[in-house]
């Protein structure tokens, strides 16, 4: 049978060829790098310091001690019939013992200052699927969210690639600490308009990625009277906020809705996973909590295509219930986080590096601009790569977080130990030497 | 708390405020029978027995044994312990190697060893549900369509084209012929849509068949394959019931197909494959593209990011199916079983004289109740449905709902219940053919009854849509597992 006439080659579709997935960004060339020529204290000492990856490990050890105590609620029981159930379960409301230990988790970050619902958290396979997914919901391709810069480079692939949404910059910067203002959210809206795009909504990560630091109180006010304002959504990903080093100082959108008594909520919908408040991004858990009885519902539909494993949901539940274990992981995490950021702070100070005054997240905003030679772009990615290749480090640059003032970068700290820190910040202080000594 | 105001659905978009969801056809509406008065062996023996449902519950037992003598699996266990740091940071889409080696050891093994498989071509995705829907974006654009034959699995029509924005035309399969595939039907679907000005991007196919049950043959498949190539589209073979099959004939992958057929063009050809069915874990969502394409696999590996499955789960799976000895003891029993269960429901089937389609794979079979229709249309067949439901209280699919092109013929699943059950259920089968059988004298009390059936349901139906606009409805909603 002949078969094969000619082979063609056959097209794959416009997503499929396109580049906004995001991956030929500068962002993971680092990555490449450091792949290459991984640090290891023993065997490659003088290897590539990953501090591109915003992961959490220090608190892991509380994590395992749980496991020691738990191992045989957390895995499937002592009664064996429990992992047939558990196998079965594909209902895309999730356990309910799950999402009521994620209300609690939630609540329990925020200081009991604002209350959850289990009935409106939807799972999805990771945050990453659910601000695609409440992109698809919220926004129809060609529409806009209005996103303020800096922000983390997955955004650009997880509300864009096959959503067909496009994001319009709300420009931050150093002069008030990169703070979201009126001004700029009104300028970046109007910009939209007079190209004919529609504005849906407003998506901010507070605390913020790559920025370390917590959204005011009075911004957040404003944000949601400019979303209210404009008829339009408000998203906020709060996917740090376990990550703060200082419990009352993250506000959460949550609590100014509580304030306001619930009015306008409808459209407010905040996304939260564990992978860095607990530190397990290999377990894809992201939520959607949303405020709007629509979304939730269709939320819940589309979150077939992205569920959360049922053995993972049972393993989480019992651990987020455990309000002993939750409330001591909060607090301990956050000391630890803060105690890290400490050092890399004072560090870079004594190396003669500032950074942006930060107060949350597992990583700091380091102000590298006093060393280029012009401040653009281009002095950016040089600077950039001569610290990737000479110093050793992989960090990330402003620019791929889409950051409108050359020269910031943003350095991961949480994701190695102390140790390794140290020797990072010893490089840093040899580079910083070597490059006054030669002036 | 919160208020639900009208204007709200305007800030939604097009695609959340559409059907394409898929979650308002009849074939939901058994569930709710269901779900307000379910079967229970000592609590509800006169419930409704759910036979919608295409879930494998036969062989939990092995499964259950391997976990208790394999603590290892699970990283929550002082054995396994070790692992769970390292697992639980590890989030590369290519996932962890030993899960992708043996997934592809299974396949083949599925397969009976006659192809192999390159676990670097292994992307997962969240589920079967999540493979078909990132394929699709992967190969089609808005407006394309796809080429389905009918029956088909009703979830095609949200997994493929409700947030893709591509079409899928039925490519009509009949009884006269045991609904097999043929080229006729292909080509007159391709031009239908030809003359339509719409893109024919690729060829579905569900093998093992979903609701069929049948396995196709050699010369289908190279048909299939032959077309697929002609006219230069994609050949997706969802092959998520290939270690459903229990007799003869087995079962032949495209993968056999193309390692005998060289002048296939490759970059043509993909897999989607899950462990929902042949394990039994859905829960687990464990979905999988295979592609010969390499462009086709990079894209889709990036798109999984959108749907990974949980690495305490690829760990549980990679040390469950690297242990070979169990996976082929596993094989042969399931096999067997759903062999013993398949034939007793049939035969209970053909003792009061209801035939269905031969078989040889699946969790369920595709029965023939077209001479009990009162009309040969669909009407009568959603009529006969309802009777089903709430007289006979099973809960069965209709042909309809999988886009068959004749109406009659039900899907019936016999692989989610224990063997009392089953005994339960053709007992009611048999008494409600008897006594249609004793009654078709009694033409007008039928009518009213049929009334009365229509008018409960109806009244079934409002207190259903009452509770379940709110998602705080206190059910869990049936709408949720009426996936497969």
């Amino acid at each position: 049978m002949a078969i094969g006439i000619d082979k063609k080659s056959v097209s794959l579709s416009k997503v499929a060829i396109s580049d906004t997935h995001g991956e030929d960004s500068p962002y993971f060339a680092g990555w490449k790098a450091y792949d290459e020529n991984p640090y290891d204290e023993t065997s490659n000492p003088s290897g590539v310091i990953q501090m591109g990856l915003a992961e959490n490990q220090v608190s892991f050890d509380l994590l395992e001690d749980y496991l020691e105590k738990h191992s045989a609620s957390s895995n499937f029981g002592s009664k064996s019939s429990t992992f047939r159930e558990n196998a079965l379960f594909q209902d895309y409301h999730g356990l309910l013992s799950f999402r009521k230990a994620m209300a609690s988790f939630m609540e329990q970050i925020r200081g009991g200052r604002a209350k959850f619902n289990p009935e409106r958290v939807v799972i999805t396979a990771g945050a990453t699927a659910a601000n695609e997914l409440l992109t698809f919901i919220l926004a129809n391709p060609g529409d806009a969210l209005l996103v303020p810069t800096p922000y983390y480079p997955g955004f650009d692939r997880d509300l864009r690639w096959r959503t067909g949404v496009k994001i319009v910059l709300v420009h931050c910067d150093s002069s008030n600490n990169f703070q979201i203002t009126q001004e700029a959210l009104e300028a970046a809206y109007a910009d939209a308009e007079s190209q004919n795009i529609k504005i849906r909504g407003v998506l901010i990560t507070n605390p913020s990625n790559p920025l370390g630091a917590t959204i005011q109180r009075q911004a957040l006010e404003k944000i949601l009277d400019f979303a209210t304002e404009k008829n339009i959504h408000l998203v906020s990903d709060e996917i740090y906020s376990g990550s703060s080093f200082f419990s009352d100082e993250f506000v959460s959108i949550a609590e100014i809705l509580e304030a306001r008594n619930y009015q306008e909520a409808e459209r407010v919908h905040i996304v939260y996973s564990l992978s860095k408040d607990l530190g397990l991004p290999g377990f894809r858990v992201g939520t959607i909590y949303s405020y709007n009885d629509n979304v939730v519902t269709t939320a819940r539909r589309m979150s077939s295509f992205t569920l959360i494993s049922s053995q993972t949901q049972q393993l989480l539940a019992c651990m987020l219930s455990d309000k002993n274990f939750t409330d001591n992981y909060i607090e301990t995490n956050r000391k630890r986080l803060r105690k890290r950021y400490q050092m890399i702070v004072d560090g870079l100070r004594k190396a003669g590096i500032n950074c942006l005054d930060g107060n949350a997240g597992l990583f700091c905003w380091m102000n590298l601009s006093p060393l280029l030679e012009k401040p653009t772009l281009e002095c950016e990615l040089n600077l950039w790569k001569k610290i990737l290749h000479e110093v050793k480090l992989n960090i990330s640059p402003g620019s791929s977080c889409h950051c409108s003032e050359p020269g910031w970068f943003r350095v991961c700290f949480a994701n190695m130990s102390e140790q390794t820190l140290q020797v990072a910040l010893q490089r840093i202080h040899n580079f910083m030497e070597r490059r006054n000594s030669v002036s | 708390m919160v208020k639900v105001l009208n204007k709200q659905e305007q800030l939604l978009s097009r695609i959340a405020t559409n059907d394409g969801h898929g979650e308002n056809s009849p074939y939901f509406d058994g569930w709710k029978a269901y779900d307000t008065d379910p079967f229970h062996p000592i609590n509800n023996q006169a419930g409704v027995i759910q036979m919608g449902l295409a879930e494998n519950k036969l062989c939990f037992d092995l499964i259950e044994k391997w976990v208790m003598n394999n603590p290892r699996a699970s990283i929550c266990t002082p054995e396994g312990a070790d692992d769970f740091r390292e697992i639980a940071i590890f989030q590369d889409y290519h996932g962890l190697t030993e899960f992708r080696q043996a997934v592809s050891r299974f396949m083949e093994k599925v397969r009976g060893d006659k192809v192999s498989f390159d676990p670097d071509r292994i992307v997962m995705s969240g589920g079967a549900t999540g493979a078909h829907e990132s394929l699709a974006f992967c190969l089609a654009n808005p407006g394309d369509a796809f080429l389905v034959p009918t029956p088909y699995y009703p979830g095609f029509d949200r997994d493929l084209k409700w947030r893709t924005g591509v079409q899928l035309l039925p490519v009509a399969c009949e009884s006269a012929n045991d609904f097999r595939l043929t080229r006729e039907a292909l080509e007159s679907a391709f031009e239908e849509a030809e003359v339509a000005n719409i893109r024919v991007k690729g060829l579905l196919l569900n093998n093992p068949s979903n609701p069929l049950g049948t396995v196709m043959d050699k010369e289908t498949l190279l048909e299939a394959v032959e077309f697929i190539n002609e006219k230069n589209i994609h050949l997706i073979c969802d092959e998520i019931y290939a270690g459903t099959v229990f007799t003869q004939p087995g079962f032949i992958s495209i993968a056999e197909i193309i390692s005998a057929n060289p002048k296939c063009n490759l970059d043509l050809i993909h897999i989607v494959y899950s462990l929902s069915k042949d394990l039994g874990f859905p829960g687990f969502r464990v979905g999988i593209i295979y592609s010969y394409n390499d462009g086709v696999v990079s894209c889709a590996r990036k798109m999984s990011s959108f749907g990974l499955v949980s690495t305490q789960t690829q760990h549980l799976i990679a040390t469950l199916l690297s242990d070979e000895i169990f996976v082929e003891k596993f094989l042969a029993e399931s096999s067997d079983r759903l062999a013993k269960r398949h034939e007793v429901f049939t035969r209970g089937l053909s003792q009061v004289g209801i035939g269905s389609l031969k078989s040889s794979a699946g969790l369920y079979c595709w029965m023939d109740l077209r001479r009990m229709l009162k009309e040969a249309t669909f009407e009568g067949e959603m009529e006969l449905w309802r009777m089903i439901i709430h007289e006979v209280k099973l809960n069965v699919s209709p042909g309809s709902s999988f886009h068959c092109s004749e109406p009659g013929w039900f899907r019936v699943c016999f692989a989610n219940i224990d063997d009392e059950t089953v005994r339960i259920a053709l007992r009611r089968i048999r008494n409600f053919v008897l006594q249609s059988k004793a009654g078709s004298g009694k033409k007008l009390c039928r009518r009213k009854s049929n009334l009365e059936v229509s008018l409960s349901f109806r009244r079934l139906d409002e207190m259903m849509m009452g509770n379940m606009m709110s998602p705080h409805s206190p059910m869990s909603s049936p709408l949720v597992q009426a996936r497969t």
